[in-house]
């Protein structure tokens, strides 16, 4: 009996490894036909023409990194600075409300975020911020161009403000893991707090909130409904930032359904292999850093 | 720092010196970190707000009896995707809440080894792939073999998202009930199986639940993984094997037409979602912590 227990155990344990499996082998089977078509190429190739049954996954790589870069850009600095606030100049009363309050946004669904873009922060992108931007830093190429308010901005901002409980919930944790003598040792030596935080805190946090950030990260490469809901979803490769464009997500999410023809579906699946294999890394990656501060205790998953 | 070296020589008397340069530094980076925080929480203020008045004002007794109506027509709701969205729910929970809570107990009471580090850090990993990319696999596993789109294959890949983060709560929730728990239960001569799922369990029953909610508010907004599983419907459906109509996607059709009735539908569908799984969360919260679970403890 308690080895039958012990057995029926193992195998719900051996079910997360199945899954692993499962996927690794669905994706590399049905994206077969797409890479004996286009081997490597399929990913310089920036003409995706299913008419022709020609595939290039160029720009929606390109969308992609681009998006989620500008999201990181956005929001590094607000959540690594929340986080500060929270775990180390933050009155106590206030503590438990603010974390509570940054990580609600964790827990509202990626669709709703989508709407709320559409309908309230586009048309602010268009009306005051994009113009606002073309006429300050129109000269660097970046923001020229039609504010049409859907675009690779508003993809960034969505997605900044996705990923910020994320970043920030982990930031907290490894802020919290530093121990208390580094501090007090910083201030008796004459720091002011703020010098505290930079010698003392941040600095033996880096590797942590670094795997903080690439966690952050694969959230924002594999994100897909509030994406696909503002970024126009055209796939081309356009330097301002308000062209609309698509990402490797989106394009799942939009022609995945309506994909005929067998090539054209197992193209599709590539994209999809792809975008696991580099979230697979970069969460990997993420994890290890995050550990190697918190020494083997896993990072509280969010909400 | 030599300037430190020097003031803390003074200190014996006088508070030690900062320099003003230092000092306002130190303010500019409070306030800096202040202003953070004020800018985090007004996009949290903006959503939350549009989606309570947007919703109020659009909610009404017709959005929640009744069917879509064709496009064009005013009227209609989205009764048959809020049933939809539990039915797929449930579905995924039936098959994912029990390999999770099996999988948590395998790592906490036997898999302090190799083997078991390998499984936790594929369910950390797993926890990260994109849910699109899960519902790929669920149409290659479930919708494909059984040549159409269906509640089950939805069902299927809300389960694969469920069972990583079930299993981790649930480890951790196990290893927080003390050793000598189990010890006691091993020297009445209860047999390991026995311990482990009428004492070790049943002690983490409130934690180990909250941790199953947790997973359940995740997936339930989860869009992605039902758009070429579930599919959508515009008409009822408790089929197995029939297409079905899902809140979350609902709301994204609605919200990229371009009908104004619609988007009226999308926002209080939108507060629907948010109500569900807000208050499936807080149920079980107050359920665990004063119901007939609380014994449990």
């Amino acid at each position: 009996m308690d080895t039958g227990f012990r057995l029926a155990m193992l195998a719900c344990a051996l079910a997360v490894l199945g899954i692993l499996g499962l996927i690794v082998y669905e994706l590399i089977t049905r994206s077969a036909l797409s890479w004996h078509a286009f081997g490597p190429k399929f990913f310089f190739g920036s003409d995706w023409n299913p008419v022709e049954d020609q595939y290039g996954a160029l720009p929606f790589v390109y969308g992609t990194i681009v998006s989620s870069i500008l999201a990181l850009l956005i929001a590094i600095p607000l959540s690594v600075g929340v986080a500060v606030f929270i775990t180390e100049m933050c009155p106590k009363w206030l503590k438990g409300p603010l974390s509570f309050f940054t990580e609600l946004l964790a827990a509202i669904p990626s669709v709703i975020y989508g709407l709320w873009a559409i309908f309230v922060l586009v048309p602010l992108l268009r009306t005051d911020v994009e113009p606002a931007l073309a006429k300050t830093l129109g000269w660097t190429g970046l923001f020229s161009g039609a504010p049409y308010g859907i675009g690779m901005l508003a993809a960034g901002t969505i997605l900044a403000i996705m990923i910020i409980p994320i970043i920030s919930s982990i930031t907290r944790e490894v802020l919290s893991v530093v121990p208390q003598n580094q501090r007090e040792g910083v201030l008796a030596l004459g720091a002011t707090r703020w010098e505290m935080i930079r010698i003392g805190v941040l600095r033996n946090a880096r590797a942590g909130i670094v795997g903080g950030i690439i966690l952050g990260l694969g959230r924002a490469l594999g994100e897909t409904m509030a994406v696909t809901m503002v970024i126009g979803n055209r796939p081309e490769i356009a330097k301002s930032l308000f062209a609309p464009g698509y990402t490797m997500a989106s394009v799942l999410a939009n022609e995945f359904s309506e994909a005929t023809g067998d090539l054209y579906l197992s193209a599709l699946i590539e994209i999809g292999l792809a975008l696991f294999l580099v979230t697979i890394v970069v969460n990997a990656l993420a994890r290890l850093m995050v550990w190697s501060v918190t020494r083997g205790q896993p990072a509280r998953s969010h909400v | 720092m030599s300037e430190a070296k020097v003031s803390s020589a003074k200190a014996r008397s006088a508070p030690p010196q900062v320099s003003v340069w230092r000092r306002f530094v130190n303010h500019l980076m409070t306030g800096v970190a202040v202003l953070t925080v004020l800018i985090v929480l007004v996009p949290l203020v903006a959503i939350f707000g549009y989606l309570l008045y947007k919703g109020f004002g659009s909610i009404n007794w017709a959005f929640l009896t009744q069917t879509p109506k064709p496009v064009g027509e005013p009227g209609g709701g989205m009764a048959n995707a809020i049933v939809g969205s539990m039915f797929i729910l449930a579905i995924g929970s039936l098959i994912g809440v029990p390999l999770g809570i099996g999988a948590g107990i395998y790592l906490s009471e036997y898999g302090r080894n190799r083997f078991g580090d390998a499984i936790r850090f594929i369910s950390d990993v797993l926890n990260g792939v994109p849910s699109i990319v899960i519902g790929i696999v669920a149409y290659g596993v479930v919708v494909l073999r059984q040549k159409h789109f269906s509640a089950l294959a939805g069902g299927f890949a809300l389960a694969i998202m469920m069972i990583p983060t079930i299993a981790r709560t649930t480890e951790q929730m196990l290893l927080l009930v003390p050793q000598a728990i189990r010890e006691a239960a091993y020297g009445l001569g209860i047999p390991r199986w026995r311990a482990t799922l009428s004492i070790t369990l049943r002690t983490a029953t409130s934690g180990v639940i909250t941790g199953v909610m947790l997973a359940f508010a995740r997936v339930a907004g989860e869009t992605a993984p039902l758009l070429f599983t579930a599919f959508g419907n515009q008409f009822w459906n408790l089929r197995l094997d029939q297409p079905t109509a899902a809140l979350p996607l609902q709301i994204f059709t609605y919200a990229i037409s371009p009908f104004d009735e619609w988007h009226r539908q999308a926002w209080a569908g939108a507060l629907v979602l948010i109500v569900l799984i807000v208050g499936a969360v807080a149920a079980v919260r107050i359920a665990v912590s004063r119901g007939t679970l609380a014994g449990a403890r």
